[in-house]
């Protein structure tokens, strides 16, 4: 996915670069291909940036400030490529750690001005999806579902995105957007913490997947996949049917 | 029961109150978060009852402040706080003067052993036989109540958690509702126990028990333990609340009252309160005020009719002061409201007792490596998801995500990770630093996990994966959903 192509390219269209990150390169691949149809179909040129690894977060939150800022600074220069176009992520909690704490992990080092140039054009996926809103309509996206929303934690206390996704989610035909009583409340997943407590992680998702099924709902939809990795995983391991998706796929699947 | 019991109480069957612990007794150097989590979500209806009771104190807590300036008065409440913490040294000079003109003596104990000392020894002097105590945790920071028994001192927790907690040979589970963690079953038959017949397992009769011993207690006791919730600077005062009166009885109708107190409870004046003491207890217990709010101002004077003779304050550091102008100073701030254990969605799932000491949740997670250093407690800075919850509901706005990630990035800083760590993390940078060699990782790891895979699930307990697939599988997301 580091190759530089340019996946839909038409003179004088709105280029846009889309960061997989370290997910989206080896568990969720299908998010950012979805993410990417969607991107096309609304017109914009799609780059993937060549050389983008992960944002460094793992070991940021962990403390390991030294390997977070190696693993991160590679990404930083994949980046910042001297153009201006704006650099989505499909990932909450990635979009804050490249917009919010890069200016802190590379604070009084030669990058601390890119990682600044970086950190105004990053934007999460959902919030930019958001502004498309009316061409996302005339695409007329449909699909059936009782439809609940996760946050992601840091993309609803850090970036304050809240309402966004829900107003993408609006704009499909015949999804029914659910609210849970615990739909603000942590899936468990925390990065590192899934691995160093997963027992209290595990009971954490279930204490939210046991609001689906009295609710009714079909489709479990997030905009970060960490969650999702969580949330799906419980719910493959449990045998449920219902299906977390990333709100890439469901916009994918709609306008399909 | 008889006019002249109700008045009098019964006396609590002697002996009851021995389970005390011992210092040092703490879990903590000697068991993982995960363990003792495990333990808590074992036990049946543990979570249950932690969830129902933090999601509920939290929904009122949001209720409370519906159509007030909520955010307006947070700010004022950090302001304050930011200021006598910024200003701590003088603050307590001005206190301590202040509090002396009142006639309370005054003690200063630096850490947990000098606490327990000051206070064994005012209770010999005293002639101190038996105590009441109202709630305080800064007696649990110093495991006080083994201090007094082994000075032969009678122990009575009078907060009706508390009084549970100490029959069971428990700890606060909560830093406002002790026995958050327990059932009304489980009161029941304690209390039965204690009563020697069967009680009626309903709260008002339970209560009722507690009560009737409680004023024995309360009627025969020579001093009265007590903690503080903010010390006033301006007149030397210490300010209690309660919502059962016990801490107006045990400040008043003993011959003798003790408080032990963080330094860090001060504030500068009276008029700081209607600021701080709606957030404490809105946050706290989602009320607009506490049934009981109980300044004192020292020992009876002159011809004063009631009230203790003598008035001791001990003030605790205990890691406090170490804090002052440091990285870590807003955690001073803290007003022990309990709103981010309510909000916490680890807490909900683990309780207070997982964090190995006093103090469970965000708050915890960063009072537990600073008060007992890096070594001991810095495991539980870990045991949070950052999901910023806490944030967002602190009344006096601590940036406790920001905390956390400080002693995370502390206790790797000084090595005190666990060694595999280390090595993980170093190699992780080392390899996915490198695009070619994050490219091949991601090629040959996405190769190796669609091996494993079953469709599109692994769920395989393969060593190096059993910590993600014993209670999950791990999804590739290689075809839609």
């Amino acid at each position: 996915m580091d190759t530089g192509e340019v996946i839909a390219d038409h003179v004088g269209v709105p280029t846009v670069v889309l960061f997989p990150t370290c997910l989206g390169d080896v568990v969720a691949r299908q998010t950012v291909a979805d993410a990417a149809q969607v991107l096309a179909r609304l017109g914009f040129a799609v780059r993937h940036p060549r050389g983008a690894t992960c944002c460094g977060q793992p070991a940021f939150n962990s403390g390991h400030d030294v390997p977070a800022r190696a693993v991160a600074r590679a990404t930083l220069h994949a980046l910042d490529d001297g153009s201006v176009d704006p650099i989505l992520v499909p990932s909450g909690s990635c979009t804050s750690m490249v917009r919010l704490h890069w200016r802190e992990l590379f604070h009084k080092t030669d990058d601390a001005e890119a990682a600044l140039r970086i950190a105004r054009r990053v934007r999460e996926l959902s919030s930019f999806l958001a502004e498309q809103s009316s061409a996302i309509a005339a695409l007329q996206p449909r699909l059936t579902a009782r439809v609940a929303y996760h946050d992601s934690c840091h993309m609803l206390r850090e970036l304050r995105i809240r309402e966004e996704p829900r107003a993408v989610l609006a704009t499909i035909e015949g999804v029914e957007l659910v609210e849970l009583a615990g739909g603000e409340r942590c899936c468990g997943f925390g990065g590192t913490f899934s691995v160093r407590y997963p027992e209290v992680s595990v009971a954490m998702a279930d204490a939210k997947l046991q609001e689906l099924e009295p609710a009714g709902i079909d489709l479990l939809v997030s905009a970060d996949p960490g969650c999702l990795m969580q949330l799906g995983g419980r719910l493959s391991r449990e045998g449920s049917p219902v299906r977390a998706v990333h709100l890439a796929t469901v916009l994918a699947e709609a306008i399909a | 029961m008889s006019v002249q019991e109700e008045v009098d109480g019964t006396p609590l069957p002697p002996g009851w109150s021995a389970p005390a612990h011992q210092p040092g007794a703490f879990e903590l150097p000697t068991t993982t978060f995960r363990e003792r989590a495990e333990r808590t979500m074992a036990r049946p209806f543990a979570r249950t009852a932690i969830a129902g009771a933090t999601d509920h104190a939290a929904e009122l807590t949001w209720l409370k402040f519906e159509g007030v300036d909520h955010d307006g008065l947070r700010d004022q409440a950090k302001q304050i706080r930011a200021h006598a913490i910024a200003n701590l040294p003088d603050y307590l000079e001005q206190w301590i003067d202040n509090a002396e003109a009142n006639g309370t003596i005054v003690h200063f104990a630096a850490d947990e052993v000098e606490a327990r000392r000051i206070i064994a020894e005012i209770c010999v002097d005293e002639q101190i036989a038996s105590v009441v105590k109202s709630k305080s945790m800064a007696s649990e920071e110093v495991s006080l109540n083994s201090a007094l028994e082994g000075a032969g001192v009678d122990v009575f927790e009078t907060d009706l958690g508390e009084f549970v907690v100490q029959a069971m040979g428990d700890r606060p589970g909560h830093v406002i509702a002790p026995i958050l963690h327990r059932t009304k079953d489980e009161v029941h038959a304690l209390f039965s126990e204690m009563a020697g017949r069967e009680l009626p397992n309903e709260a008002e009769a339970l209560t009722a028990f507690a009560r009737a011993g409680l004023r024995h207690a309360f009627l025969t006791a020579d001093g009265g333990i007590s903690g503080g919730n903010f010390l006033i600077a301006e007149t030397g005062e210490v300010m209690l609340v309660t919502n059962e009166g016990n801490g107006r009885l045990t400040t008043a109708a003993p011959r003798v009252h003790i408080a032990l107190v963080g330094i860090e409870k001060v504030i500068p004046r009276r008029r700081d309160l209607p600021v701080l003491l709606p957030l404490l207890t809105g946050h706290g217990t989602g009320q607009q005020i506490t049934t009981y709010v109980t300044i004192t101002g020292g020992p009876r004077r002159g011809a004063e009719p009631d009230g203790p003779e003598r008035t001791h304050v001990v003030l605790l550091d205990a890691g406090r002061s170490a804090l002052l102008g440091g990285e870590f100073e807003e955690a001073l701030h803290c007003i022990r409201c309990g709103a981010c254990q309510n909000v916490c969605p680890v807490y909900r799932q683990v309780g207070g007792h997982a964090y190995g000491w006093v103090y469970g949740g965000p708050i915890g997670a960063v009072l537990t490596p600073l008060f007992r250093g890096q070594e001991e407690g810095g495991e539980v800075a870990q045991a949070t998801t950052l999901c910023g919850a806490c944030d967002d509901i602190c009344p006096v706005r601590i940036p406790l995500h920001d905390l956390l990630l400080g002693l995370r990035r502390q206790r790797a800083e000084q090595a005190q990770t666990p060694r595999r760590e280390q090595l993980a993390f170093a190699a992780w940078g080392a390899v996915w630093s490198r695009p070619r060699l994050y490219r091949a990782s991601t090629v040959v790891g996405g190769a190796a996990l669609r091996v494993l895979a079953r469709g599109d699930a692994v769920s395989t307990r393969l060593p190096g994966l059993r910590r993600w697939t014993d209670g999950r599988d791990l999804l590739l997301r290689r075809g839609r959903g």
